[in-house]
């Protein structure tokens, strides 16, 4: 943990209203004496009520072993699981987090220019920057899974798929406006089915709906 | 039992062995750094592969590879040792190899096993990788970059210690070692990590770059800080100890020593009293000692025997109690007391006061009640033992405890609460702990000195005495009534009799203008304000500490690693320690001091050194004949106070600060500086 990181430590954490419901529900899935199995899931609730509260999404220390104490085991535990996974953020971010994945599947579909064009659009010039006007980070991620649609862009939660230089622009563009636009492939796809028409290896690209 | 052949060497081991164990029987050695037979198992550093005839991967690594009935173990063959120099290969790249400047060096797992595994020169050419070194207390100094991952002390401090301070964050080559906050670590063994770091990255802070480890001489003794009698080793450079370690004793300590014991080291250099001193004129002047024995000996010669008391401190050998009480009563008086905290005892039986069920014996409990006691503060290595039993998979351990409770007890308890009330509601039935108590093959009860210092300890006493009948705690094979000292010669003391016989005074009696002499052998945690000042008090004992400043006489004495002593830990068990230094300066042995003034005074003494003044002992008590465990007698039925009443007040802690509570760990800048941090956290160094 950095230097800087220390310094913009919060002092406390306390669950919200919010939060305190999904704890309810997640702890309702594990025995009593294994609450500890729990530990990824709180996390991410932290993580997201520093994102409602600071338009962060980070796990600051004191949130650990808010985390901890809830699941009765020492912090160092929780502070092992929050290291181990790049998902949690240990340190501040932009509001947000623009994850490309770098992995062969979409490096070989472009993700370099999508990397480039999210640079250009937000001022970063490395990953793991944040924009000057503190709303973009930008991460580059390995494989996530949805090869078929790459490259992929990851915001936050949210999957945009089929991603080009000018689509990842006018993406970032929304977002600074404040605008979401609903995630999934960017182009005339349904999920993960084939471009414009369904069809099978099979059979003729052809109207199957 | 699984037979097994490890290089054609026929071996029996229990199943579930592993196949190091096996080969271990088999008097084989395997190199290993995760591998350590008091912790779980990691098998993360594959240092210890061996090879398994037919099984599916031939290479296994011995320690997490369970033993099979007929298995064929080799333990030495070129595939073997070519694994082994490919993983010492891997764990070298990032290390520093800093062995010049490293305290780890010439005791370190990994130089020995370069020695056997290692390659001349490094095939790798990158940057090494660095690790920001962590903050743990003034007890432990880190060098990160050294560390292997092993995670023994991440096991350590979460199995054996109970703390859970130490976590590996990251992953992969960037996985660290680290306590969640860096401060202070909170246990009162963390020491033990030391040795349990097999390189270099965790090691003795207050006592870096003072020594090398094979300057060193080793002499047996016995830690005298608690009354576990923790079997430990000082190493002696010259005419100083150096380091003490823990020696290995699966009967008292396994391998583990408390921190006090390990660190209190500087406090035997410091204000020692090395020169006899009397005090004329109101002020105390150097003497010699034929002119101090003879003054003693003048001064005893004048006041009535009646008026004469000794007390004996906590950490006093058996041999200088005896030869003390010897005189006193051979002066006359009856007036010696060692229990400088005014503890009740019964000790019409040995078993009424102390640890019946051994220290070993915890493992076979099954149910705990502790009435009075924090062990965790009062005996860390004795706390470490519950823990290992409450740890245990196979069998329950509940524990409850009754009593005020500074701190975590490092295993989880259920707090009855702290009112002695408590005993009696067991009693009655009226709590649903005692049906755990009662339906318990080998319920145990550790009653502590919280419950024995007080104006109502007999009749806690006793009822906790009939509890323990009640639950069926006492019966021939299980002797489940435990009295935890935590004063090193507190039993010695009981088994000598030096407490007041007939019309003797207590050390309250004695302090309140009972006695016009008082021999205060190193009795430093009494409180002397209430003294008469006409009182003449001779302080025998090798520290300069309150009851030194108010004494007429100064006698000055030898720490336990001056002398050869003979101890008596909480269960009763007879040790011997060895005298590895000198005393400083003039100071003496306390007990031929005590001879010498005997003979001044033609108190007949059936004894002249060291070997007759033991004979002597054991006629005294024949329990001192033969070091190691005796047998106690199983501990007595109710007496009359099972009626009488308890008082309001809440059962308190006896410690209040763990780091300081004898004269040599209060004189060690060591142990000032852990009770400052954890007791006054805010002058803690921001680090
Ligand atoms: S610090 Fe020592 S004991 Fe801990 S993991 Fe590293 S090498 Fe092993
Ligand atoms: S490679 Fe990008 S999602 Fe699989
Ligand atoms: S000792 Fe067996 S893997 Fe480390």
């Amino acid at each position: 943990m950095s230097e800087k990181s220390m310094n913009i430590q919060p002092a406390e954490f306390t669950f919200d209203q919010e939060s305190e419901q999904q704890i309810e529900k997640i702890l309702a899935k594990y025995p009593a004496a294994r609450k500890a199995s729990a530990v990824i899931s709180l996390l991410y609730v932290v993580q997201n009520q520093m994102n409602r509260e600071t338009k962060s999404a980070w796990v600051p220390k004191v949130a650990m072993s808010v985390v901890a104490k809830r699941l009765e085991i020492s912090p160092v535990r929780v502070f092992e699981v929050a290291t181990f996974y790049t998902m949690f953020n240990l340190e501040p971010i932009g509001q947000y987090h623009l994850q490309v994945c770098g992995t062969t599947p979409c490096w070989l579909r472009g993700s370099d220019d999508i990397v480039t064009a999210c640079k250009n659009a937000t001022g970063i010039k490395e990953f793991g920057q944040t924009s000057d006007d503190g709303m973009f980070t930008l991460s580059e991620v390995e494989c996530l899974g949805a090869c078929a649609n790459a490259p992929i862009l990851q915001v936050d939660h949210d999957y945009y798929e089929d991603m080009t230089a000018e689509s990842t622009t006018k993406l970032i563009d929304l977002l600074r406006q404040g605008n979401k636009p609903a995630h999934g492939s960017m182009i005339d796809r349904f999920n993960s089915a084939p471009i414009g028409k369904k069809f099978s290896q099979n059979t003729e690209a052809k109207d199957v709906k | 039992m699984a037979k097994v052949i490890v290089d054609g060497i026929p071996v029996e081991v229990p199943n579930g062995s592993s196949v190091l164990q096996a080969c271990e029987a088999a008097g084989k050695e395997i190199p290993r750094f995760c591998y350590h037979d008091k912790l779980s198992v990691a098998g993360n550093c594959r240092m210890c592969m061996v090879e398994i005839t037919g099984a599916r991967k031939p290479l296994v690594s011995s320690c997490s590879h369970p033993v099979m009935e007929g298995m064929h173990v080799t333990t030495d063959s070129e595939t073997i040792r070519t694994a082994r120099r490919s993983t010492m290969e891997l764990l070298l790249i990032n290390h520093p190899l800093d062995c010049p400047i490293c305290d780890q060096g010439g005791e370190c797992d990994l130089q020995d096993q370069a020695v056997g595994y290692g390659r001349d020169c490094s095939r790798y050419t990158d940057e090494k990788r660095a690790v920001v070194d962590k903050y743990m207390g003034p007890l432990i100094r880190t060098v990160m970059t050294r560390c292997i991952q092993c995670t023994r002390c991440i096991r350590f401090t979460n199995e054996i210690a109970g703390t859970a301070e130490l976590g590996g964050i990251y992953r992969g080559t960037s996985l660290e070692i680290t306590p969640f906050i860096e401060q202070s670590l909170v246990s009162e063994l963390s020491g033990n990590l030391i040795d349990v770091c097999p390189v270099g990255a965790l090691t003795s802070k207050p006592t870096a770059f003072h020594y090398r480890s094979w300057e060193l001489k080793n002499t047996d003794s016995i830690d005298v800080v608690d009354a576990v009698g923790t079997n430990i080793m000082l190493q002696i450079r010259g005419n100083e100890v150096m380091r003490v370690l823990p020696r290995k004793n699966d009967d008292v300590n396994e391998e583990w020593l408390s921190d006090k014991g390990r660190f209190s080291l500087d406090g035997l250099k410091r204000r020692r009293l090395d020169r006899p001193w009397i005090k004329k004129n109101g002020k105390l002047v150097e003497a010699s000692w034929t002119e101090t024995i003879q003054y003693v000996a003048d001064k005893l010669k004048t006041v009535a025997a009646d008026r004469i008391g000794a007390i004996a401190g906590d950490l006093c050998d058996a041999e200088s109690m005896l030869a003390l009480k010897h005189l006193v009563n051979g002066l006359g008086s009856a007036n010696t007391d060692c229990r400088q905290d005014n503890a009740y005892y019964d000790i019409s039986e040995r078993g009424n006061y102390v640890f019946n069920s051994s220290i070993a014996g915890i493992e076979d409990a099954d149910a705990l009640l502790v009435i009075g006691s924090f062990p965790r503060q009062e005996a860390p290595v004795l706390n470490a033992r519950i823990r290992k039993r409450w740890l245990s998979l196979t069998e329950q351990f509940p524990i409850a405890y009754i009593g005020e409770l500074p701190d975590d007890p490092t295993y989880k308890i259920d707090h009855l609460g702290e009112s002695p009330e408590l005993i009696n509601e067991l009693l009655a039935g009226n709590h649903a702990f005692v049906d755990i108590l009662k339906n318990a093959k080998r319920p145990m009860i550790i009653l502590g000195h919280g419950a024995l210092i007080r104006p109502d300890s007999k009749v806690i006493f006793e009822k906790t005495m009939a509890l323990a009948n009640a639950i069926g705690a006492v019966s021939e094979d299980w002797n489940g009534f435990n009295i935890l000292h935590h004063a090193a010669s507190r039993v010695a003391g009981l088994d000598l009799g030096f407490i007041p016989q007939g019309q003797g005074k207590d050390v309250a009696a004695m302090i309140n203008g009972g006695v016009d002499v008082l021999w205060m052998l190193g009795a430093d945690e009494v409180d002397i304000s209430t003294l008469s000042p006409e009182c003449f008090v001779i302080y025998q004992g090798h520290h300069g500490e309150r009851a030194a400043s108010r004494a007429d006489v100064i006698l000055p004495g030898a720490t336990y690693t001056e002398k050869s002593g003979t101890y008596v830990n909480t269960e009763g068990r007879v040790q011997r320690s060895f005298r590895a230094i000198c005393p400083p300066g003039e100071a003496k042995e306390e007990w031929s001091v005590i001879c010498s003034i005997g003979q001044a005074l033609a108190v007949e003494q059936p004894y002249q050194n060291l070997e007759t003044l033991r004979q002597y002992m054991t006629e005294v008590n024949p329990v001192f004949a033969q070091c190691g465990l005796v047998k106690n007698s199983v501990a007595v039925s109710v007496g009359d106070g099972a009626q009488g009443n308890f008082e309001k007040q809440p059962l308190t802690a006896v410690i209040s600060d763990y780091f300081l509570t004898n004269s040599i760990s209060r004189a060690s800048l060591t142990m000032n500086e852990c009770s400052k941090l954890r007791y006054a956290p805010s002058a803690e160094a921001a680090e």
